[in-house]
């Protein structure tokens, strides 16, 4: 029985619903952030009005998908996979540039972010990929093909220097863990990334001392033999060799302009107008809405223009001036019940290709959430990543609908698939 | 798949724990913390730049040159300027009410929420004024600008002003915001971007009528600006200001240079105008009576922009090439019939009477037309074709600077011209034409055209017996260096060792009393080397041309005067130059008379 007997038999409504929900937030809260009395509720030269038809065009996507076969999308995953690859080295060509990042093509009545589009492709082709036979990530073949699977991209979104996008991707690093990949070595990249941070904000030889303190610690309370003292030797010194190698790369590599970059990313610089002052203005916002918010259209640190980028990346802003800590919480709570809710989806398929793509989606999701978040509330450093369903822009809330409703269809046939 | 379904726990667990630590640190900010609770009745937080205090500039010897003053711009945000008191306002501002209104509507048109400037520049009395009523006007503020000052109220076209960005600037360069202010010209504008410094922003919070309650959270959260880095000029004030006195009531240029290092002394373009005109709220209405004045063009840079044929000053080049391709030598002498007669026709390319045949040196201190028409005649026919010559010519040329803007640090600039080999087979046919067709190049005219920081340079070379550094304006930045471009000679293709015999004619041109051409030049302690010129002009007088150096051995200063319509080389430019050099090196004049006669003549035009 391979032919579902209606398109929405079988649907997750719940997950509808908090789509739905979402998109509604979204849309009353660009409106505040870019609120102006001069101007009518639906007028197209404003970005509210044009949200939604980026809204309304998403719907149509979203139903557009459901009709699908849900054998399209694991039959042509690697194809779709290959496709995206190919727009992002087009982009390079005929991109045009829109702050620094050259990753937008433009088709006169809109543009579109393909970096954006390429996650639903990598999404697919990892599911594919890690549903075929004899698959095991302890092998060290399997493991380099993902992580090449992974990497293309990003290095393709590097090249426009939309570094943003690009540290999306390191999200599958999730699902890579949840299918196999062995504990060791998320715990290497874990400290690798932490000790690559460190090593920039403090100095060398405080951190050296740090590093040696943990290892004599560490040599105490294990069985103190000569092996753990060789072991915990050798990886201390490999720790100190990495940070050697970090400030050799920061000194003699790496170009002056990217090393800045890097710096005012950690907070190292000091970048007036930029980085540093949005995260200071997105904190004064959000903190001026105290507990119950100033009431929709009333925020006043939003609509004098403080934080810049409010309606995409800081949109968060708004939400917390207007609505205070308990709108901030309530959308909080949502977000969790819908990445919870669709674990349990993710969990409870069938076909292993279908459960790798729903991993791939909560994570993505995850990602996007946590992060923008995160630097609205001066918790990470200022990357410039949408927030799911809710920022302002067309391309990023068609992927978002894409990667969800393709989702969405292959869970509603999940029963026809035998085990 | 199904033994690590344990970890979709973690997962899940990861995921709550994320954004509980987020719930966490929004009650912290939003309920705990109560440096951000302003309530959005009561107090508005207003964000104001903090403008940094733009770059001093000194001259050579610290002199202050540049400077700011403290301005006050009234500034309005259209939303919270509700009630407005328009009577109150036209008489604090001195406007009528048409004109208050008008600029309402413009900075409403600009943004309803962001501040605009309603009233630049205003006095410190009217800001007194201001600053009394501010609780009567909601939505007004004033912020505190600062202007350039000039206190020598010369070297204009040196050290350029400053104005208003433009809008094509906005749209192409974040950093400038609507009424920021920019290097336009000269030193303010080559060196913008270490000038200006980088801008802040205050955190203010006001209360409802429109008072100022003190920094937000103590300024916890403002950004200091970074003020502009000094700049020490390569210019010597003083010398520059008796430069200027020197040419008034004439238009021409002198353009000084240190030879060992291609620092501009001074930079003098006559007429000129004075810097303070253009800064204030006076700025537009001089500014556009400076630019109407077609006449006199005070606002053409006419040492980097003005061309002119280079003249006799020319012949030291010819005769340098000369002795490089061994056409010439020191003792080679050419005859002189009060001319030099070429080609089929027989035509005569006239000089003055003098007694002949002249050596090399005779012939520079007497500028000699014949000579150099052979000199010239032998380097292009030293080669199997005119095309050959010619090119090997041109090369030599243009290794002096010519033809070229010099990648010196003046924002304009002119290239001058040297004609290619393309450009004479346009004109008379490809390959139609031989050394007699341009024979005047010989003595700097036909097509040749050079700007009087060229014709400074050329001196600079000579001064240095082979190379230069290229011309620059600034000497020091505080914190920082100069431009490598600047250190590094540039070598023309003449061996160092054949300068001495064309300096030596330099020196007989000041110092030989039969047939030196600029006596006038000799002073008692200094040996001047100089050649002067007289640019034939289609437009009336000739233009009266001196380029030289000073000491000969170890030169301090390489110069050029350019005297429009000025008459012979000795009339003007000759006497000028060597009251620059005098004034540069022992820093009083003694030839008073000759000064006098300077200061108070007047060509005119």
């Amino acid at each position: 029985m391979r032919i579902r007997r209606h398109i929405f038999d079988k649907i997750d409504w719940w997950t509808i619903l908090l789509y739905i929900i979402f998109i509604v937030i979204g849309w009353l809260n660009v409106y505040a952030a870019l609120y102006n009395e001069n101007y009518n509720l639906i007028d197209f030269s404003q970005k509210y009005g044009r949200q939604l038809i980026w809204i309304s065009i998403s719907l149509l996507i979203a139903i557009f998908i459901l009709f699908f076969d849900w054998k399209f999308f694991e039959g042509f995953a690697y194809l779709i996979y290959i496709l995206s690859l190919l727009i992002l080295i087009g982009v390079l060509f005929w991109g045009i540039e829109v702050n620094g990042a050259k990753s937008w093509l433009d088709f006169g009545f809109v543009r579109i972010q393909p970096a954006e589009f390429a996650k639903v492709g990598c999404c697919l082709a990892i599911a594919k990929f890690l549903s075929g036979l004899n698959m095991s990530l302890k092998k060290m073949k399997y493991k380099v093909i993902a992580a090449l699977l992974i990497l293309s991209p990003i290095i393709l979104i590097i090249l426009q220097n939309d570094t943003g996008s690009a540290i999306v991707y390191s999200t599958f690093i999730i699902v890579l863990y949840r299918f196999g990949l062995p504990s060791n070595l998320l715990i290497v990249t874990i400290v690798t990334s932490i000790l690559f941070i460190t090593s920039i904000i403090v100095s060398k030889i405080i951190l050296i001392i740090i590093l040696s303190i943990i290892a004599v610690f560490f040599f105490i309370i294990s069985s103190r033999k000569i092996r753990e003292l060789i072991i915990i030797s050798t990886l201390l010194s490999a720790c100190i060799g990495f940070i050697y190698s970090v400030d050799y790369a920061f000194e003699n590599i790496l170009e002056p302009h990217h090393v800045s970059r890097i710096k005012v990313l950690l907070g190292q610089e000091s970048d007036p107008q930029g980085s540093g002052y949005n995260v200071n203005q997105s904190m004064i916002a959000i903190g001026s809405g105290g507990f119950l918010g100033k009431g929709f259209l009333n925020g006043t640190q939003t609509k004098f223009n403080f934080v810049p980028e409010q309606s995409t990346d800081f949109i968060f802003c708004t939400i917390g001036e207007e609505w205070g800590f308990i709108g901030s919480t309530f959308l909080l709570l949502l977000y969790l019940i819908f990445l919870l809710r669709l674990l349990y989806l993710a969990e409870r398929q069938r076909s292993v290709f279908s459960k790798v793509f729903g991993y791939g989606v909560v994570s993505i999701f995850f990602f996007h959430i946590a992060i923008n978040i995160a630097m609205t509330i001066g918790l990470a450093p200022v990357i410039g990543i949408p927030l799911p369903f809710i920022s302002y822009g067309g391309s990023s809330l068609w992927s978002f609908t894409v990667l969800l409703f393709i989702f969405l269809n292959l869970d509603s046939y999940r029963l026809q698939v035998l085990r | 798949m199904k033994e690590h379904e344990n970890r979709t726990y973690i997962i899940g667990g990861f995921f709550s724990l994320v954004i509980l630590i987020f719930i966490i640190r929004l009650f912290s900010i939003q309920v705990i913390d109560d440096s951000f609770k302003t309530s959005s009745e009561n107090n508005v937080i207003r964000k104001q730049t903090d403008y940094p205090i733009r770059g001093l500039i000194y001259d050579r010897n610290n002199e202050l040159i540049v400077y700011n003053e403290a301005a006050y711009d009234l500034m309005i945000t259209p939303k919270q300027a509700t009630n407005i008191d328009t009577a109150l306002i036209c008489t604090l501002l001195e406007i009528d009410t048409i004109s208050l209104i008008n600029k309402i509507e413009k900075a409403k048109n600009y943004s309803m929420y962001k501040a605009s400037v309603l009233m630049k520049q205003i006095s410190v009395e009217t800001y007194s004024k201001l600053q009394e009523n501010m609780f009567l006007m909601p939505g007004f503020f004033v912020q505190t600008r600062t202007l350039r000052k000039y206190p020598y109220s010369t070297a204009s076209h040196l050290l350029g002003y400053v104005g208003e960005v433009n809008e094509r600037l906005l749209k192409k360069n974040p950093y400038y915001k609507e009424g920021d202010y920019i290097g336009v010209s000269g030193i303010e504008k080559a060196y913008e971007n270490k000038l200006r410094g980088q801008k802040g922003v205050k955190l203010l919070l006001k209360d409802v009528h429109n008072n100022i309650q003190g920094s937000f959270s103590n300024g916890k959260f403002d950004i200091k600006s970074k003020p502009g880095q000094n700049i020490q000029s390569s210019i010597d004030i003083f010398l520059q200001n008796y430069g200027e006195k020197l040419m008034k009531n004439k238009r021409g240029s002198i353009v000084a240079l240190e030879p060992s290092s291609g620092e501009i002394l001074c930079l003098i373009s006559s007429p000129n105008y004075n810097p303070n005109e253009l800064v204030g709220r006076k700025r537009s209405d001089n500014y556009i009576k400076l630019n109407n004045d077609t006449n006199n063009k005070p606002l053409f840079n006419r040492a980097s922009l003005a061309q002119y044929p280079p003249g006799s000053t020319f012949k030291l080049i010819n005769a340098l090439i000369g002795l490089q391709e061994k056409v010439i030598s020191s003792r080679t002498k050419y005859k002189c019939n009060e001319g030099f007669i070429y080609g089929e026709e027989k035509r005569k390319m006239k000089c003055h009477t003098h007694r002949s045949p002249l050596n090399l040196i005779e012939s520079i201190s007497n500028s000699c037309n014949s000579y150099f028409c052979n000199v010239y005649k032998e380097i292009i026919e030293k080669y199997p074709t005119t095309y050959q010559g010619y090119k090997v010519w041109r090369s030599y040329v243009t290794s002096f600077g010519l033809g070229n803007w010099l990648n010196n640090d003046l924002p304009t600039g002119q290239k001058g011209f040297v004609p290619s080999y393309d450009f004479y087979d346009k004109i008379y046919g490809k390959n139609r034409w031989k050394y007699s067709t341009n024979l005047s190049l010989s003595i700097g005219q036909d097509a040749l055209l050079t700007t009087p920081i060229q014709m400074a340079n050329i001196a600079a070379c000579i001064a240095n017996r082979g190379y230069y550094y290229t011309p620059h304006t600034v000497k020091n930045i505080k914190n920082d260096k100069i431009d490598d471009r600047f250190s590094i000679p540039n070598y023309t293709m003449i061996d160092s060792s054949l300068f001495e015999i064309v300096i030596k004619g330099m020196l007989r041109v000041v110092e030989d009393e039969e047939l030196g051409t600029s006596n006038i030049a000799k002073m008692k302690d200094i040996k001047v080397c100089g050649k002067t010129g007289t640019a034939q002009n289609p437009h009336g007088e000739d233009h009266s041309i001196f380029i030289g150096f000073a000491p000969m051995n170890n030169p301090k200063i390489a110069i050029a005067v350019y005297v429009e319509n000025g008459g012979w080389g000795s009339t003007w430019a000759v006497p000028i130059a060597s009251l620059m050099i005098e004034k540069y090196l022992k820093g009083s004049i003694k030839r008073n008379i000759l000064e006098k006669e300077m200061f108070y003549g007047v060509i005119d035009y």
